[in-house]
């Protein structure tokens, strides 16, 4: 198999670190060599955060570089803007439509760039979900990185209950249902694109 | 067939480590280093503690040695300065348990206040350094590690780099091997470094190294990779895996141990291939003993001393190629900033208002560096806040700290801070410290400490109380105070910078993100009452934003509800509600 390199990035505290973990038991239980970079530490204090996962046969560098991204997957849209340019030429752009102003757009500092998703649509293939508002409605604004990753879900080769059985196996076993419920919003939420 | 799971660096180096029949391990937390510990405490065979700082950490890792068990101290590198004094004569004096000290390195910082490189320390103090490039290897190579350590009676630095301790590979587990313990004896040429006894072991150090250098050629731990001879490179760690995807077509030389570095078989590698490089994150340690033996290589000139590598730099500095497709977006920064809820918060918004400078330290506070709290003017290492106030004082006067303070988190102050405090009290300072004491280590993710009244097991301990131990040291001024009530810490600190006399102010509430933590309130805006003065806005909240009018809007998402903001507005257009 060809390598496929996958980035999710967000902000700190969205849940981006745990998707991507999914994302790489997930390649590994389907008999993938899997290499996947994380943020710690400083940064990930409502920071601009990044993670890595890289799937092949057999993969050497743990992080992906620009130029080099099949699958950016972003849990906001200034982040989604931010590592655009990661993606390769006919890279996938997966996008929750959220916008968080950083402190330097809140002290006036500077301004958070208008019609993100537009000017994204003009280079890339951009597929956007408000996994907010389906987290929500389901009654857990917590799940939302199952949503995203139920979205995401339908651009990569894994069976759904592949990705099923990892999310029971990594979520809190008192969160799997409403986990499950998400993951299953946002996969079908894609399939009617 | 083995059980194969994708671990984390530092995950993989826990494994080894209880696969190594390890006993006793002491450390310190510090990015990118603390899962280490984490992981290993989930072990039952493994004692494993938290020390308050990494020279206490490595004299119990020597102590557990001496007495003929397996032992580990781990840390980050700023760490093994600290744990420096220990580390170099433990060179001398040599294990009776294999004895392994890992050590994680930060280059690209990302979370750490420089990028030295403890290759360098490994040198100079006589100890094996071990370098992995993946998991897996980590795993296997710290087990080498304390093989190593018992052959040639010496203790042993694995070194890990942020990219592979935060990163996750393949690992094969394997089953722990019982060590059988050794007996003790006492031998006061090794064991007791006085003088006498310290030019024996002088000699014994220079000789194990010469061996070291003989038979470390044939380690397992390295590996030639023949590929094209026209271009090679001589490499380790995590910068392997950087040219094996940059140039696969090279041969290369899989460093695994690098002090001291394996000549013959470096020399063999460069006498048959035509041009070789160097490929090493930071300093020219091989580079410059390479170039020392009289061979021609290329390193530095090409690649930078700072920071991360990447494939993608490599590319570009040997064949000025770049894979990028698309320029990158100029967008807003979005750099780390304190949590909603989070406690430090309030204090550095009552010193920024009363203009307060202050002599900052390591962990999440030192954020309170920039806009718009920007109260913090210094920091050094772990425990400098204190000491820095302190020589401000003696170096200007009294009268020129009367808008200074220290401020220093509660594990930084067990850690190192104490020393400090001591010295001000000797030394008849009068200024004023504030511990931040928010009952954890709070930046590296929650790690239990002396005051929190639990180990890293879990299980209950004693808790240092910060107000008996400063007065019980002598501090004639020591006040607590919710770290939420800005009027009383307002009008407190106002008293201790204008007094004359040491005052050590504790400011107590929990992280808020500490586990089990409950918000029963929530921050509201009342739109009508927002007069846009933007005043609630300079405490920098994330889970302030603005509405497209430009009043303000709460993100109740990210609210905690800890109502500082309510304090800084005078219209009354922010309350306090009970969560629904």
């Amino acid at each position: 198999m060809k390598n496929v390199n996958i980035m999710v990035v967000g902000v700190g505290g969205q849940g981006t670190l745990l998707t991507s973990r999914i994302i790489g038991k997930t390649a590994l239980n389907n008999g993938y060599d899997v290499k996947l970079s994380e943020v710690h530490g400083m940064a990930q204090r409502g920071g601009s955060v990044v993670t890595f996962v890289r799937i092949g046969d057999k993969i050497s560098e743990p992080v992906v570089e620009a130029g080099d991204a099949d699958i950016l997957v972003s849990f906001e849209t200034l982040e989604a803007l931010r590592y655009a340019h990661f993606l390769k030429k006919d890279g996938i752009l997966v996008v929750n439509d959220c916008k968080i102003a950083p402190m330097t757009v809140v002290t006036g500092a500077e301004k958070y760039p208008e019609n993100i998703l537009n000017s994204l649509k003009k280079q890339h293939k951009v597929y956007s979900i408000d996994g907010g508002a389906i987290a929500e409605k389901l009654g857990n604004a917590k799940v939302l990185n199952s949503v995203v990753l139920g979205f995401a879900a339908n651009f990569f080769d894994f069976p759904e209950n592949a990705w099923l059985d990892t999310l029971k196996n990594t979520v809190p076993p008192k969160t799997v249902d409403i986990n499950v419920k998400a993951f299953t919003e946002g996969l079908n939420y894609g399939r009617k694109l | 067939m083995k059980e194969k799971k994708l671990m984390l660096g530092n995950e993989a180096i826990a494994r080894g480590a209880f696969e190594a029949g390890v006993k006793v391990s002491s450390a310190y937390p510090g990015t990118p280093s603390t899962e280490i510990s984490e992981f290993l405490a989930k072990y039952e065979e493994v004692y494993t503690e938290w020390a308050p700082n990494e020279k206490v950490a490595v004299e119990v890792a020597i102590g557990a040695s001496y007495s003929g068990v397996r032992s580990l101290a781990c840390m980050k590198h700023v760490g093994l300065n600290v744990a420096s004094d220990p580390l170099y004569t433990f060179a001398y004096t040599g294990v009776n348990g294999g004895s392994v000290i890992v050590v994680a390195d930060d280059p690209g910082l990302a979370s750490s206040q420089n990028e030295q490189d403890t290759r360098m320390i490994a040198r100079s103090a006589h100890v094996p350094l071990l370098e992995p490039s993946d998991s897996g290897e980590a795993k296997e190579f710290i087990k080498f590690a304390y093989e190593l350590s018992e052959k040639y009676d010496t203790p042993v630095i694995l070194r890990t780099t942020t990219k592979l301790s935060h990163s996750q590979s393949v690992v094969s587990l394997c089953d722990r091997t019982e060590i059988p313990d050794k007996p003790y004896e006492r031998n006061v040429k090794k064991y007791v470094m006085m003088p006498g006894s310290a030019i024996g072991r002088h000699i014994v150090v220079e000789d194990r190294e010469n061996r070291l250098q003989n038979d470390c050629s044939d380690f397992s731990v390295n590996r030639v990779e023949y590929n094209d001879k026209k271009i090679g490179f001589i490499t380790s760690g995590i910068p392997y895996q950087y040219v094996k995807e940059a140039v696969p077509e090279a041969s290369v030389l899989k460093l695994g141990i690098i002090n001291p570095l394996p000549k013959k078989i470096i020399e063999e590698f460069i006498k048959t291939v035509q041009t070789v490089y160097v490929v090493e994150e930071l300093e020219p340690v091989i580079e410059e003993q390479i170039r020392s033996w009289g061979y021609d290589v290329k390193g530095k000139e090409l690649f930078t001393k700072q920071g991360e590598y990447s494939a993608n730099m490599i590319k570009k500095a040997l064949f000025g190629r770049d894979d990028k497709v698309f320029e990158q977006e100029k967008t807003p920064n979005r750099p780390p900033i304190l949590c909603p809820g989070c406690p430090h918060r309030s204090v550095f918004s009552v010193l920024n208002k009363l203009k307060i400078h202050a002599a900052g330290d390591i962990g999440c506070y030192t954020l309170g560096a920039v806009a718009p709290l920007s109260v913090i003017d210094t920091t050094v290492c772990m425990g400098a806040s204190i000491s820095v106030l302190h020589g401000i004082e003696k170096a200007k006067g009294k009268e020129f700290i009367k808008n200074w303070v220290a401020v220093i988190g509660d594990s930084t102050f067990l850690h190192t801070g104490i020393n400090s405090l001591v010295n001000m009290v000797y030394n008849k300072a009068t200024g004023t410290v504030i511990i931040l004491d928010n009952r954890t280590t709070g930046m590296t993710g929650h790690q239990q400490h002396a005051a929190t009244g639990k180990t890293l097991k879990g299980e209950s301990t004693y808790a240092i109380d910060f107000a008996t131990l400063c007065r019980a040291i002598g501090v004639p001024n020591v006040i607590e105070i919710d770290a939420f009530d800005v009027v009383r810490l307002e009008k407190t600190v106002k008293e201790s910078v204008n007094g004359d006399i040491l005052t050590v102010i504790i400011a107590r509430a929990p992280c808020a993100l500490l586990k089990g933590l409950k918000f029963p309130n929530i921050c509201t805006e009342i739109h009508e009452k927002c007069k846009k003065c933007g005043m609630c806005l300079k405490i920098g909240c994330p889970a302030i934003t603005k509405n497209e009018d430009g009043t303000v809007k709460i993100d109740k998402t990210m609210c905690n509800g800890c109502g500082l903001c309510k304090n800084y507005c005078k219209f009354g257009a922010l309350e306090i509600r009970e969560k629904e």
